[in-house]
């Protein structure tokens, strides 16, 4: 092969740093890994926070009370109830569930034929709040005086738990991408760190020529944001690979069923190849300027 | 182009040269002489800024050394030829891209015609695309010396360039060394093989230096 000097200097560039291929598969497996995880993480942020939204959404705005009395007094704790929730402020709509209604909820426990009209059942009355809300346990109190047997369930009790589980879950989902690029970052510069320390007598022979510090960290610093491109990329692919096998909500409408990407979601993963090469970048400069500091 | 006013260099508290002063003159040859130890290697790595005088004046080009940032060393380099005992190539890379790496480090332009002719005038032309560990020790000093000289700089340092060559070889390389000067450029070797000192002298017009003592002084009449 003869000397080129159209491609001389594009590949002498690319080529001061001779390969090494400790550092070189460790910063694409590095990278690979680190995207894997990520990609989890993210799908778990983002399945919390839509997990937290549609709680929030669903329950936010709901109540229901329950009238359970002696069939005698049911009916005229019903009109009770009506009659308070019509003077009550804070409240939108409300209706009492008909017999109708009332079997589809129990369908799931009791079978499809059962005789709603002959079982002592609670009279159920729902309803739909304004966006500022009632005072629930003015409500209560109004209620045990007007009609005994009415309970009121606002959803508080076990919706406020749930949500900021969720909440917190999709905190935890973000923390782990913070602490997953950290990784990443710490892992690449000490990758970057054993190759200068490889390629010391390389970066000697380079400042002996006349090569500025900025052309000698850009050697360094353009291979390992290549790798971490790489690496990150097949890292995102696999990832995105095994969500994307995971079972659908849809099937058995779970939350771990539901823990994806869904619509535009899965556009959040292709972020990561470019904030991988980033950290390469950002760590393997610094990394490679530490060094050039004690070389003269 | 360069200048020492007064230098000295110290180490961990103890100074390895001192009182050093030396104004390398446009077009001028010299020999830096001394026995093992004497710090020509250190002498010669004041005058192209890999250290810096713990006191006194460097000059590189007009430009107090010790106020120079890493950037400027790294231009001033550019124009300062230095051939290195061990040569110091990169090992992965083929005779010619070694003997162009400062033009690609410089960002310049390569010339394959002018670089044919830089290998073909050190007798490096057939090996220009073997790897620098297929040469012989005098196959590799012609080559640093080629890479010495690509930028085409003012000054051209060597320091000890025959010390593993043959005394054909050697003056074979000092011929080259020799021919630059004539060419105008500012020579400086360190060595201490006294006999190529005299065999050059007879060539060229050498002032020859000697380190002895941590100082400066010129060599005595029999050099």
């Amino acid at each position: 092969m003869r000397f080129n000097p159209l491609s001389h200097e594009r590949s002498t560039f690319d080529r001061i740093v001779p390969p090494t291929g400790f550092t070189a598969n460790l910063t694409v497996l590095t990278a690979a890994a680190m995207a894997f995880l990520a990609v989890f993480a993210l799908a778990l942020s983002l399945a919390s926070g839509r997990l937290a939204d549609r709680w929030s959404d669903a329950l936010a705005r709901s109540a229901t009370i329950r009238i359970s009395a002696p069939p005698e007094q049911i009916e005229a704790q019903l009109r009770a109830v009506l009659d308070a929730l019509a003077t009550t402020p804070g409240i939108e709509r409300y209706r009492p569930l008909d017999d109708a209604e009332m079997r589809k909820l129990l369908d799931p426990w009791f079978g499809p034929d059962l005789p709603v009209e002959a079982l002592p059942l609670p009279k159920l009355i729902e309803i739909t709040e304004t966006a500022q809300g009632i005072d629930a346990e003015g409500l209560r109190l109004r209620l045990a005086a007007e009609a005994p047997g009415a309970v009121l369930d606002d959803h508080t009790r076990w919706r406020r738990p749930l949500v900021a589980a969720a909440g917190k879950l999709r905190l935890l989902g973000w923390l782990s991408l913070v602490l997953i690029g950290g990784a990443m970052a710490g892992l690449i510069t000490l990758a970057a760190q054993a190759a200068l320390a490889a390629n010391g007598q390389v970066i000697r022979t380079l400042r002996l020529v006349g090569a500025k510090d900025g052309f000698i960290a850009g050697a360094f610093v353009r291979r390992f944001t290549q790798r971490g491109f790489a690496g990150a990329a097949l890292g995102t692919l696999l990832g995105m690979g095994a969500v994307a096998l995971l079972p659908s909500a849809d099937q058995a409408g779970g939350f771990l069923t539901g823990l994806g990407f869904a619509g535009a979601g899965w556009l959040w993963p292709l972020a990561l190849p470019p904030l991988a090469a980033v950290v390469a970048f950002v760590a393997t400069r610094a990394a490679a300027l530490r060094m050039l500091r004690g070389i003269r | 182009m360069i200048e020492l006013q007064d230098v000295a260099v110290g180490y961990g508290g103890s100074e390895l040269l001192a009182e050093m002063s030396l104004k390398l003159v446009p077009g001028s040859f010299h020999f830096l002489t001394g026995p093992s130890g004497a710090g020509k290697t250190t002498f010669l790595k004041l005058c192209y800024a890999e250290l810096l005088p713990s006191a006194g004046f460097l000059g590189l080009y007009g430009q107090d050394a010790r106020t120079m940032s890493r950037d400027d060393i790294a231009q001033i380099r550019q124009r300062i030829g230095v051939v290195h005992q061990d040569c110091q190539f990169l090992d992965h890379l083929s005779v010619a891209e070694n003997v162009a790496l400062p033009l690609t480090v410089a960002g310049r332009p390569i010339d394959a015609q002018a670089l044919t002719e830089l290998l073909a005038w050190v007798g490096l032309k057939a090996q220009m695309d073997a790897l620098p560990a297929q040469l012989s020790g005098g196959e590799r000093q012609r080559a640093a010396l080629a890479r010495a000289v690509i930028m085409s700089p003012e000054v051209i340092l060597a320091d000890e360039p025959t010390g593993n060559l043959d005394w054909e070889m050697s003056l074979r390389l000092l011929s080259l060394l020799v021919q630059l000067n004539k060419m105008g450029k500012t020579v400086l070797i360190a060595t201490h093989d006294l006999n190529l000192i005299r065999q050059t002298k007879a060539q060229v017009s050498a002032r020859v230096l000697r380190i002895a003592n941590r100082r400066l002084q010129l060599a005595g009449a029999d050099l």
